[in-house]
């Protein structure tokens, strides 16, 4: 019965939806303030339908019952409860959802958050909302119903796949969906903008942080990812150029380019358009992220059922919204003026360089995850892209990148001077130089070129970032910055500690695969590791050989490290779980790997120079992109909003 | 410099940018791209000499042989039509197995034995890579493989 009450709450969230999606845009078409207004009321009707319907499906699962299929399919009375609870995004129709939860949540926030923008232009933008939740809806009912029921109900269920048995599925989907969804936001505001023709400074102020805070998700998100692939897929890399992980990271270029074309737009009324146009772009790579991780043409962890229905389905949606948007655009980006100019040595061109390189990146990317599904879906071969074409690629145009957000910081709006800016960045540029091309050889005795220029890149990048509050302390003033002001400098130390990271990691990495016996000991990178011996260990709902080593560094014992290859007892599936020593400066991984024979085992032992600075770095982007958003300017008006209606209230008391 | 000229030198610039860069990727493009080939493929000759590609199929149950204590294995993968030698050494993935599909990263060597850098079996110990599912169609005379579908 309680599994019904679900489908039922959905069924009328779609209602809501469709209402929510329908009348507003019609309404705000018309000029009827009443259809408009219900754009909100049906915001918050849909929003409380669909977390009923999520505390069903979660409710199915703490109590194991498996008469609802996806719960018997995900689940076992042997998972620990902790897994339980989140095996709701353990599977296809469960993270549908999820999904769509997140976007209610999101609807919800912008309904209360638009209340001090005009009537005509917010409810179109939670019209647009709408639409995108009746679509997603309507998937999930049609094609993947995550209420489903299974007669007659088995006695027990199927287990979540053993490599989502981590903490790591307690945080890398609910903060990666929330960006993936969040970019429906400026999305919606995009459309609103085009059906109204209102592109101003104002409208930029409105959807900046809302990208900023959908950006800030997805970049949390993928590092959590990466750190997860990272310890438990048990290869010791951080990053695969993955389809699925391409799928994620190419609405991140878009968003990233985005927030830097807003925040010229904010500040100088152009590059609308093109604004307009990274907006709509953004979340259809994220539309086509869901596509391909979604329809089985991808078979990756993500993908759990593969089904053509669901990707006909997804792929009409994609048509539908990114087709609408760029017909609309084509038809009215001519009427948005820009309203000024500017020079090629200012802070505008640096930005506008800064949007090429992301978006060419993020077409190469997709040139790379795409190209191999075209030709095996025309039947004219199977190929794919090797790693060294990303590795090669991307690099090639964040380098760039790199060097010129240094200087684009520092460069006026309008007309930078440059005689100016040699002056001001001759100091950073030297030191990042002198200290950048020195430390890797006083580090590690030794250095490639490519090991240098990431290096000082990384470090012109922090150096740069940090110019302004370091020379205004030094004079004795205070920084006295905004907090907008803080962020892009946090933000931007970010991406330094990110290059050193992902450089050091690189050009540093220890790879070794050896045959062990017990009572071996053996010299990795300046480190012993001594195999004491293996043993059998049963967990709660798994058994495994934990093979046991020592990591001695200079004769001193640094840790016991204990890596083990489980069985799960249901899906009866081999995993590795690799031991780990971290501290800051370096990673020393270790990973027991098959039976060997003759008392043998293979041993997988990686060593990482600096491999947390990549999602420490990351980490600090997003911190920054926090900062930025809680600058002052966005919220007054907000405030001042919701005060406006409480104190009608309290006078009419 | 007139605004305009300026707008134009810039212009200018980033599309020199944009080809060099687009010009360099789609040469790595090209260098990078990874053909598979099916065991069947190979010994009709059609794999490059000398050229890492993928390879792909089920490995042969009873086939896997290593030196005990040793990192070297051999195996043999095949499509139900033709079968081939492949050697690795380094530490197989959890989900290797025999009768089970797999992909080898390699080249071929000169006695016609199939050297892999790197060995693939990830993700699930149902799935079987497209590529090899549709090679095994292939080399089966067009009837599609059973799919093997999770126990209860």
């Amino acid at each position: 019965m309680i599994p019904e009450l679900g489908q039922l709450a959905l069924v009328l969230a779609l209602c809501l939806s469709l209402v929510q999606g329908v009348l507003p845009l019609v309404g705000a078409h018309l000029g009827r303030a009443d259809w408009m207004a219900l754009a909100r009321p049906a915001a918050a009707g849909q929003f409380v339908f669909v977390t009923l319907a999520f505390g069903v499906l979660g409710y199915a699962f703490l109590t194991d019952d498996f008469s609802v299929l996806f719960v018997a399919q995900h689940s076992h009375t042997e998972l620990p409860t902790g897994y339980k609870a989140v095996a709701i995004w353990g599977g296809h129709e469960g993270s549908m959802l999820f999904w769509i939860l997140v976007l209610a949540l999101w609807t919800f926030a912008v309904a209360c958050g638009s209340l001090s923008q005009p009537l005509s232009f917010a409810s179109r933008v939670l019209g647009v909302l709408g639409l995108v939740s009746a679509g997603t809806i309507a998937f999930t009912l049609f094609t993947s119903n995550p209420f489903t029921r299974l007669q007659p109900a088995p006695f027990d269920g199927n287990d979540l796949n053993p490599l989502l048995q981590d903490p790591g599925m307690l945080m890398h989907p609910p903060t990666l969906y929330p960006g993936y969804v969040g970019l429906s936001v400026p999305f919606a505001f995009a459309v609103a903008a085009l059906l109204t023709g209102r592109l101003d400074k104002d409208w930029a102020r409105w959807t900046r942080p809302w990208t900023v805070g959908a950006w800030i998700f997805l970049t949390i998100g993928i590092t959590l990812g990466s750190a997860w692939a990272y310890y438990e897929l048990g290869w010791g890399g951080w990053w695969f150029w993955d389809a699925v992980e391409n799928a994620s990271f190419m609405p991140w270029l878009m968003a990233t380019a985005l927030l830097h074309s807003l925040a010229v737009t904010e500040r100088r009324g152009i590059f609308k358009s093109w604004t307009v146009l990274l907006a709509v772009c953004a979340f259809s790579l994220s539309l086509l992220g869901t596509f391909l991780t979604r329809s089985g043409v991808l078979l990756s962890v993500h993908s759990f059922a593969s089904d053509p229905a669901r990707g006909l389905f997804i792929l009409g949606l994609l048509l539908l919204y990114s087709g609408g948007a760029f017909v609309l655009y084509a038809a009215r980006a001519k009427h948005m003026v820009a309203e000024g100019g500017f020079k090629l040595m200012s802070r505008e061109a640096f930005l506008l360089a800064n949007n090429i390189l992301l978006v060419v990146a993020a077409g190469a990317i997709l040139l790379g995850t795409l190209y191999p599904l075209f030709l095996s879906n025309l039947n004219l071969g199977e190929i794919s892209v090797g790693r060294p074409y990303f590795d090669f690629v991307f690099p090639l145009l964040m380098l760039p990148l790199a060097w010129l957000l240094g200087v684009g910081m520092h460069a006026a709006w309008k007309n930078a001077s440059g005689s100016a800016l040699k002056q001001r960045l001759a100091l950073p540029a030297t030191l990042a130089l002198v200290l950048g091309t020195t430390l890797p050889w006083l580090v590690f005795g030794r250095a490639t070129v490519l090991a240098m220029i990431g290096v000082v890149t990384g470090l012109w990048v922090m150096l740069s970032a940090l110019l302004d509050p370091i020379s205004r302390l030094a004079r004795g003033a205070r920084p006295g910055l905004t907090r907008g002001h803080w962020g892009m400098i946090t933000a931007h130390v970010g991406v330094g500690f990110f290059i050193i990271g992902a450089t050091l990691a690189t050009a540093y990495n220890v790879e070794i695969d050896r045959a062990a016996r017990p009572g071996d000991r053996w010299e990795t990178a300046g480190y012993e590791v001594a195999f004491v011996g293996t043993r059998h260990v049963e967990g709660p709902n798994y058994t495994a050989e934990e093979g046991e080593f020592e990591l001695y560094r200079g004769g001193e014992l640094l840790e016991v490290m204990r890596s083990q290859q489980r069985v799960y007892r249901v899906q009866t599936a081999p995993m590795t779980e690799a031991a780990i020593y971290g501290t800051l400066a370096r990673d020393v991984f270790i990973a027991l790997g098959d039976d060997l024979g003759g008392g043998a085992w293979a041993v997988r032992v990686r060593v990482k120079p600096f491999i947390r600075f990549i999602w420490l770095g990351a980490i600090v982007m997003a911190f920054g992109g926090l900062l930025a958003a809680s600058d002052r300017r966005y919220w007054r008006s907000v405030k001042a909003a919701a005060a406006a209606p409480a104190g009608a209230a309290a006078r009419g008391a | 410099m007139t605004p305009r000229r300026q707008r134009m030198l810039l212009i200018g610039l980033v599309l020199a940018g944009v080809i060099a860069a687009a010009g360099l990727a789609l040469r790595a493009f090209r260098e990078n791209l990874l053909y598979f080939f099916s065991p069947s493929q190979v010994v009709a000759g059609e794999a490059p000499d000398g050229r890492t590609f993928r390879l792909g199929g089920v490995v042969v149950e009873g086939s896997v042989e290593r030196e005990p204590g040793s990192l070297t294995v051999e195996f043999v993968v095949t499509d139900f039509a033709h079968s081939l030698p492949v050697e690795y050494t380094g530490a197989l993935p959890d989900l290797f197995k025999e009768g089970k599909g797999v992909v080898a990263l390699g080249r071929i060597d000169a006695n016609g034995k199939f050297v892999a850098d790197e060995v693939l079996a990830k993700h699930d110990e149902n799935y079987m890579p497209p590529e090899v599912a549709t090679a095994l169609e292939r080399a089966r005379g067009g009837t599609a493989p059973e799919p093997e579908t999770t126990p209860q």
